[in-house]
């Protein structure tokens, strides 16, 4: 089948891929106490007893942690169980003051899920196998005559998606990646920011031979901060587990972290001495119980997910499935977008002005699309005027960066430099009648055959208008003028 | 029974919980841990079939805490009950 092309297949060997992606919910407070969650915050300004686990302290779900991990399950067409519980996950660690986790184990609250996307215009399917919600930890600072701690991420709500073994290339474990990161951004349960740490990828990947069931020994790719390193990363640790099976050596079980700078993976721990976590149910935690009201009432407030959303702009306002996909890549742009095309009416345009000159000024001026000066309307209202053919498209895109750079409506740019394009046939054959007066050696060479000449006589008319003429227009003028009937 | 106590076990319960002990401490800790398991394990004559797991001991529904920020203890009321602090940041041995 023609969707077998974009799997990695290397010297007989296939490549196996799961990933647990840690979303941070983006709620207020913490997980289970009143702490703020804002980031950025000086060290240990957003601590209490109950993050630090003092003795005698209880933790207590918060509702809106529990709100965001149905609304991420439900879009990740996952069952959401009526019933679950919080286990404790058992390690030393300093930055960790309880000495456990408050995770999910057995038995978590989402389950069984999928998502769609597509990797180089083909259809792709991951299952889902869980969604767990947990706490995370502090941060430690080491040095080497103490570590130091700040708790502030200590509590912060985090959602576990575990994939299930279905990715079969980097490609398509990076298109999962950002998948799963546009879903969150734009059902605003998280910002998606991989540098600040708010979205985790950690990859597990294996490798194997061609249509052997059993899995090969997995390791565990982690700290990928973004997307581009996830895919390097896993294209290395593909070649160097090949590598390592066509020579017989042994791959070992560890967790590897990628240094971008070399391009390649490295071993941070071995998994031989395999943690015992000792997860047992936390009696400190209710159950959480979910009603099939609450699941219909989120279920109301889930928007429209991009694949959806790229379907639609196909099929109703004629983009092609490429434009589709990045417009719908981050949901701000999908929304300008529409804005504009509806604004407008013409979609067709909105799109070829978002993917070109919006793109290109956010990137160069490292802008967001919510940060820019243009707004949907007054965007609209230039690509009224070029469809009104009241100006060029060529003096459009300097209007652009004026508007991008101001502020200012394109009709007071175009008023103020004068850039109205000349459609006005009269005064345009007096200016053709100049051009070709005074070129008459031109005239002579056209006439005898030398239609190359043609664009010279469009140019000098252009000059003359400062680039405002309507080139349609003085295109039909010049070829009657040549043509001789009119000289 | 799961495990069976011998020193191998009792080493690995000790590495897990951080702690250090000697042959000897093995050695008496084993009878203790083998008299505390075989009382436990009087449960497992009880028939469990169709019995839920207890995962809480009083009947009551989940209870939810609203989504708010309240601060009401100072970050320096909390590092001042730790043995070491440098700025605001917690002191601790070196850990790697």
């Amino acid at each position: 089948m023609s969707t077998n092309s974009i799997d990695t297949i290397m010297s007989g060997y296939e490549v196996v891929i799961g990933i647990e992606v840690h979303v941070q919910l983006n709620t207020k407070s913490k997980i289970f106490c009143s702490d703020s969650t804002s980031f950025g915050a000086g060290d240990n300004e957003n601590i209490s007893p109950i993050s630090l686990g003092m003795p005698g302290t209880l933790p207590t779900l918060n509702k809106g942690v529990l709100d965001l991990a149905i609304k991420t399950g439900l879009a990740l067409n996952c069952h959401i169980r009526a019933k679950s519980f919080f286990a404790r996950k058992n390690y030393f660690y300093p930055d960790l003051p309880k000495g456990y986790q408050i995770s999910q184990y057995e038995v978590p609250i989402c389950e069984n899920g999928f998502v769609e996307f597509s990797v180089e215009g083909q259809p792709r399917k991951v299952s889902i196998t869980r969604a767990h919600l947990e706490e995370d930890a502090g941060k430690s600072t080491h040095f080497p005559e103490h570590t130091l701690l700040n708790y502030n991420r200590a509590g912060i709500p985090l959602l576990e998606i575990v994939s299930g073994p279905d990715m079969k290339s980097a490609k398509e474990a990076a298109e999962y990646c950002k998948t799963i990161r546009s879903i969150v951004q734009y059902l605003d349960v998280c910002d998606g920011n991989l540098e600040e740490g708010s979205l985790r990828c950690d990859c597990n990947i294996s490798v194997k031979k061609v249509g052997e069931k059993k899995l090969g020994t997995k390791v565990e790719l982690k700290n990928l901060n973004s997307f581009r390193f996830i895919e390097k990363a896993l294209e290395f640790e593909i070649e160097r587990q090949i590598d390592l099976c066509l020579s017989d050596k042994k791959i070992v079980q560890e967790t590897r972290l990628y240094d971008p700078d070399k391009n390649r993976t490295y071993t941070m721990r071995l998994k031989e001495d395999a943690q015992d976590y000792r997860y047992f149910i936390d009696p400190d935690l209710l159950p959480i119980i979910v009603t099939d009201d609450k699941i219909k009432q989120i279920q109301k407030a889930i928007p429209e997910l991009p694949i959806k959303k790229a379907a639609r702009f196909v099929k109703e306002l004629g983009l092609s499935t490429d434009e589709a996909e990045i417009l719908t890549s981050d949901k701000a742009l999908a929304d300008f977008f529409e804005m504009t095309s509806k604004e407008s009416g013409y979609s067709k345009q909105a799109s070829n002005w978002i993917l070109g000159e919006v793109l290109r000024y956010t990137n160069e001026h490292h802008q967001t699309i919510q940060q820019i000066k243009v707004t949907p309307k007054s965007l609209s209202d230039l690509i009224k005027l070029i469809e009104q053919k009241i100006i060029s498209t060529k003096i459009a895109k300097s209007v652009f960066n004026e508007m991008m750079d101001s502020g200012n409506s394109a009709a007071s740019i175009i008023d103020r430099h004068g850039y109205k394009q000349v459609t006005d046939v009269d005064e345009l054959e007096k200016l053709i009648q100049k051009v070709l007066d005074s070129n008459s050696s031109q005239v002579d060479e056209y006439r005898q055959g030398k239609e190359k000449v043609f664009g010279f006589f469009v140019g000098a008319v252009m000059k003359l208008t400062k680039g405002q003429a309507d080139p349609d227009v003085v295109n039909q003028l010049l070829k009657e003028k040549l043509s001789g009937r009119k000289i | 029974m799961a495990h069976e106590i011998n020193e191998d076990l009792i080493r690995q319960i000790a590495q897990l919980a951080k702690l250090t002990i000697s042959d000897e401490e093995i050695a008496n800790y084993m009878p203790h841990m083998k008299k505390v398991l075989n009382h436990f394990s009087e449960l497992e004559t009880l028939n469990t079939d169709n019995i839920e797991p207890l995962i809480t001991p009083v009947d009551l529904k989940s209870y939810l805490r609203e989504d708010r920020v309240e601060k009401n203890i100072s970050t320096e009321e909390l590092l001042a009950g730790a043995p070491s602090s440098i700025g605001q940041l917690f002191q601790v041995p070196p850990v790697i």
